[in-house]
């Protein structure tokens, strides 16, 4: 099996997401993004909890919580890997990757808590930025948005900062 | 009931390419179906590409796997031509994002941070939790605890940060005076050409 790198050409799997873009505007009338799906489904979190306040925060009068169609591509992502994984013989459950595990060790709490803390600093990143890998990567990048080529860039030097921190 | 199943079967009859307001609101049943279904083909596409892998993530940002830069590169190359080509027709309208300098860099580099330590960036962990990487749960549930933060503090943030360097909806030809397509002439094959230096020296 091959570890490093994917099943497919990156090239290959680059283009096909260039026209799954295409697609999605001419279909959908929507650029491919995930972090805002992440930020309703916090909000419909946040109704079990209050609704009178989720519905109060500036964030959410324009992005009401509610299930639509970028939700829906984040649940489908799920599935699509899922189908991949399964067709290439690659899906197995695991909690700590290997090159985690070389560095800091097989402690599951460890691994946790960090990505939990991570996926709190990268949420609140994206939303500040306007948008994640995907939404200012990809598909800002592709129409020339200037503050996606810059959100882009940043995104490269804080990871590379930080990941040079951890392993370097 | 009669008269509701008349208006669902009439709701069917629509042809396919109608294109009316209710249609594409992006919480219409059709909508869903589709971002259901462009969901499973991102989903696929990127856990073939082996970036749904927090090593090969890792490798991007410690300059040792260039995977995520080559299928980046890729996608952007290729939906930029044919985005733009689709749109010079007529066929689909822009989703230019606001540039908001301060918002952009310091927003930007706090997503690296976070993603250097999770090690997915909202959709690779996506696909990582659909190949079994169970820490992407623990990843996913601080997405959510990050959104629901930040919302917390929008109303804060819309008067600072979020203001500096507000530029609206630029372009890169915009910041040096040409019109898109001369823009896209040079660029694209720029973008070609580095795609093809890491094809030579980065295999």
């Amino acid at each position: 099996m091959n570890t490093a790198g994917g099943a497919w050409n990156p090239y290959l799997v680059g283009a096909l997401i260039g026209v799954l873009s295409m697609a999605t505007f001419y279909f959908s009338n929507k650029p491919l993004g995930v972090s805002t799906a992440f930020a309703r489904m916090a909000g419909m979190l946040g109704y079990l909890v209050s609704r009178k306040h989720t519905d109060s925060l500036a964030f959410y009068q324009d992005k009401a919580p509610k299930v639509e169609w970028e939700v829906m591509l984040a649940f489908g992502i799920v599935l699509g890997a899922f189908f991949a994984a399964c067709s290439g013989g690659e899906f197995s459950a695991t909690v700590i990757p290997p090159l985690w595990e070389a560095h800091f060790g097989n402690s599951v709490p460890l691994r946790l808590s960090v990505a939990f803390v991570g996926g709190v600093i990268m949420a609140f990143g994206a939303r500040l930025a306007g948008g994640c890998t995907s939404g200012h990567g990809i598909s800002g990048a592709l129409q020339l948005s200037v503050g996606s080529w810059i959100a882009l860039a940043s995104f490269f030097a804080g990871g590379a900062l930080v990941a040079k921190v951890m392993y370097g | 009931m009669a008269s509701k199943s008349t208006t669902s079967s009439a709701d069917r009859a629509t042809p396919p390419g109608n294109k009316d307001a209710a249609a594409d609101k992006s919480d219409a049943p059709r909508q869903l179906v589709l971002g259901l279904f462009f969901g499973i083909i991102f989903g696929f596409l990127l856990q073939k590409g082996g970036v749904a892998k927090y090593d090969v993530l890792l490798g991007a940002l410690l300059l040792t796997d260039f995977t995520v830069m080559k299928i980046m590169l890729a996608a952007i190359l290729v939906g930029m031509i044919g985005i733009f080509g689709m749109h010079a027709l007529g066929l689909v309208k822009l989703h230019l994002k606001p540039t908001k300098y301060a918002a952009n860099i310091i927003g930007g580099l706090v997503f690296g941070a976070g993603f250097a330590l999770i090690g997915y960036c909202p959709g690779t962990g996506a696909a990582a939790l659909g190949q079994g990487n169970l820490d992407a749960v623990a990843g996913i549930a601080g997405l959510l605890a990050g959104s629901y933060l930040y919302a917390e503090l929008s109303k804060k943030l819309s008067t600072n940060v979020l203001a500096w360097g507000d530029r609206g909806c630029i372009q890169l030809p915009d910041l040096i005076g040409v019109r898109t397509t001369p823009f896209l002439i040079v660029f694209a094959p720029l973008l070609g050409v580095a795609l093809w230096v890491l094809y030579l020296y980065f295999p």
